[in-house]
């Protein structure tokens, strides 16, 4: 069998996407992918996942009970990040700490009050449970503070740093995780309809042998392609569009970008999620392994290796580079870029050239394993 | 009971004997485990730091040269104007800049408190907190007398369970509560949907079976598959990581059984409602997400609000999370395993009856 390569016919690639786009339309698992989940994850996104530390809940053991020890354990009692409750002994707090009903515990110990009196600073104790190490170093240091400002208050021996440093966050200045997590959430929903769904298609078209029949038609290598890909194309940035709207609707997030650089951002994203799709499904022929693979090289790498949850320089070096494959890594700075801070094409575009020439890699390999493949 | 050994022994040669399957069972865990370790980590380090000092005297020089020997950060870039300093900032050349103002060593050299501000990448805002400490610890020591000894009290901090706040020690128990759901809901959901999709499922509902010892047989190769993975997981991180174990197996494995059959109920609850295997496996999925990010792996059920709180009760990841840190980091005795054990035991029959319900349904 032998088929032209490059070819196009207007009439047949348009009854080829049409025919695509009536089983995107009928098949539920599409709707499942390109409404249900990107509505799921922002909404995970949005309100479950805040790494925001609100009030943790800790454990007060007052082992003193005079005067300076009683506003103390007041001034942790009126914080805003401390839930607390009172305990009379370190002892009885031990199993809290072990079933993690509280994540702190903080002894004022019995030779406060005397300290203060004698205007020396007292020692105050804080246990952790270790086992949560970001909310234990987070109790830690805000333990620290609320005695540090009381002492201060007091007048008692705590010196101010002769220098001290006033951090401004510029683009998300109220330090809301979700302005960083939204666009990178719009990140995974892209990766999950360019390459999962598109893996997902096209080898069930393969193991059913719809693909072989198709191939016997006067259907082009080109054309084909163009049809397996425009419809999901179109897919994937009307879901984007989605996301965007509640992103900015409901979530609340800054658009100090334009909606051109979004869109260029998108599309360029699209070319090797659609690529990569495409080269695992005809490569693999079956759609439980093309699922697999999908999870493994595409969606693992978008949420792990990407920087949306993790900083890249922090990585050993032979991860951070498998991070320079990953095409994800391009497409979530500039998304954050074009919601918080503009259009700052210096940033874009480089990334927009790349993701390209990625999308272009993977359509030439998925080209040359579609062809070997019908010999 | 012949009945159900043959269909135990018919699913475990079907999980086994397909070599994709396989793979499937040990090449994904495997990758997992070794990019989670590596990659998930909360340390920041070898960012690029830039510098606009209007001061340039002893100690802004100073200041400068203790932030570029600290070991989180790489290179320090030199701003000239903050037309250079946005322009960095923007592109993400660096994620934090250092503004010196022109008064700053005088104030220094006169013990006048003095600031430093520091612009940060909003965008990264994570990072950027902690990059944001960093400096801050470095700059008190700046014109600090060095005569004036600490004798004085403060703050004792000390880390129970984990004292050095190990990272790993926080990710590698709850990767197995993590790497055991995805194995336990999709090949659960996958097994029963292939059948369906070729059509032997019909048979096996026509056959003299009964639909909880079909149930049954479907649940072994999950469940294999499951222990299979946290013990490889157990083995790493105790022995390859280091992570201690001081826990008791005894309590360990019995709950994490426990956990696989809730698994399992949800991954029947999927496939019973879906047609092909496609949808069993979007489905399954799609189940997945909010499991991890609702257990308290990814950020603390404490932080979410809390009418999503009340949500994650119904979570069986949320259960066996606090077990398998527990059991690894801190001893934790009976009592407190049943606490979780319970409700999780509840999902798993809840779920299993459901779907039990759901194939009768659809025999008749």
């Amino acid at each position: 069998m032998t088929m032209p390569a490059i070819r196009f016919d207007r009439r047949r690639l348009t009854a080829l996407m049409a025919k695509e786009a009536a089983q995107i339309v009928r098949d539920p698992s599409t709707f499942l992918i390109a409404l249900v989940f990107p509505l799921v994850l922002l909404f995970l996104f949005g309100y479950a996942v805040s790494l925001d530390t609100s009030r943790t809940r800790i454990a007060l053991v007052l082992e003193d009970s005079s005067a300076p020890a009683l506003a103390l354990s007041q001034s942790f009692i009126n914080s805003p990040y401390f839930d607390v409750t009172v305990a009379r002994s370190v002892r009885d707090v031990r199993s809290k700490m072990v079933d993690g009903s509280v994540r702190a515990m903080i002894v004022i110990p019995q030779d406060f009050g005397r300290m203060a009196k004698l205007g020396r600073l007292p020692n105050i104790q804080v246990a952790t449970d270790g086992s949560q190490p970001n909310t234990a170093s987070f109790a830690a240091a805000y333990a620290d503070g609320v005695f540090q400002s009381w002492a201060a208050a007091e007048g008692l021996g705590a010196r101010a740093p002769a220098v001290t440093t006033s951090p401004r966050f510029w683009y998300n200045p109220a330090l809301r995780s979700r302005f960083f997590l939204i666009p990178g959430s719009i990140a995974i929903v892209m990766t999950m309809i360019g390459t999962l769904l598109t893996a997902l298609v096209v080898a069930r078209e393969w193991e059913r042998g719809t693909m072989e029949a198709l191939m016997a038609t006067p259907v082009s290598m080109a054309e084909f392609i163009v049809s397996k890909v425009i419809p999901y194309f179109i897919l994937a940035l009307a879901s984007m569009a989605l996301c965007t709207a509640i992103a900015v609707g409901p979530f609340g997030l800054p658009f100090r970008g334009s909606v051109l650089a979004l869109l260029a951002i998108s599309a360029a994203f699209l070319m090797p999620a659609l690529g990569l799709g495409l080269f695992i499904s005809s490569a693999t022929k079956n759609q439980f392994v093309a699922s697999q693979i999908a999870l493994l090289a595409a969606f693992l790498p978008t949420f792990l290796l990407s920087g949306f949850l993790f900083e890249i320089s922090s990585m050993p070096r032979w991860i951070q580079l498998i991070t320079y494959a990953v095409p994800a890594r391009y497409l979530i700075p500039s998304l954050q870029t074009v919601f918080l801070v503009g259009d700052i094409w210096p940033l874009i575009l480089p990334n927009i050239a790349i993701m390209l020439a990625f999308g272009l890699g993977f359509f030439l390999l998925s080209f040359r394993v579609t062809r070997r493949s019908l010999d | 009971m012949r009945r159900l050994l043959a269909m135990i022994v018919k699913e475990s040669w079907a999980l086994l004997r397909d070599p994709k399957a396989r793979i499937v069972l040990i090449m994904p865990p495997l990758l997992q485990l070794f990019i989670f370790t590596f990659a998930t980590t909360l340390d920041v380090r070898n960012v690029d730091i830039g510098v606009l000092d209007r001061s340039s005297g002893v100690h802004s020089s100073e200041l400068v040269s203790q932030i570029a020997g600290s070991p989180n950060f790489r290179h320090i870039i030199r701003l000239e104007s903050s037309a250079d300093l946005k322009r960095a900032i923007d592109r993400q050349e660096v994620i934090a800049a250092l503004v010196i103002e022109q008064d700053f060593d005088r104030d220094v050299a006169a013990h006048r408190p003095a600031t430093v501000g520091i612009v940060l990448d909003g965008r990264r805002s994570n990072a950027a907190q902690i990059v944001a400490g960093y400096i801050g610890r470095v700059t008190a020591g700046i014109g600090a007398d060095p005569t004036i000894e600490d004798t004085e009290g403060g703050t004792i901090v000390t880390n129970w369970f984990n004292p050095s706040l190990d990272y790993i020690w926080f990710t590698l128990p709850s990767l197995i509560a993590i790497v055991v759901s995805v194995a336990g809901l999709s090949i659960t959901s996958q097994s029963v949907a292939r059948e369906r999709e070729l059509g032997t499922f019909d048979q096996l509902l026509v056959s003299p079976m009964r639909i909880h010892e079909i149930l049954i047989g479907k649940m072994v190769p999950p469940l294999l598959a499951g222990l299979f993975n946290a013990t490889l997981y157990l083995i790493v991180a105790t022995l390859v990581f280091g992570v201690p174990f001081t826990g008791s197996l005894f309590l360990l494995y019995p709950a994490l059984i426990i956990y696989i059959i809730a698994l399992i109920g949800v991954g029947m609850l999927v496939s019973s409602i879906s047609q092909t295997q496609q949808q069993a496996f979007l489905g399954s999925f799609l189940a997945t997400v909010p499991l991890i990010l609702l257990s308290g792996y990814a950020s603390p059920i404490d932080n979410m609000p809390g009418w999503l709180q009340v949500v994650t009760y119904a979570n069986p990841a949320r259960y066996f999370l606090i077990i398998v840190q527990g059991q690894f980091l801190k001893a934790m005795p009976m009592g407190a395993v049943f606490d979780q054990l319970w409700p999780l035991a509840l999902i798993a029959i809840v779920t299993l009856s459901a779907s039990a319900w759901l194939f009768r349904a659809r025999m008749e």
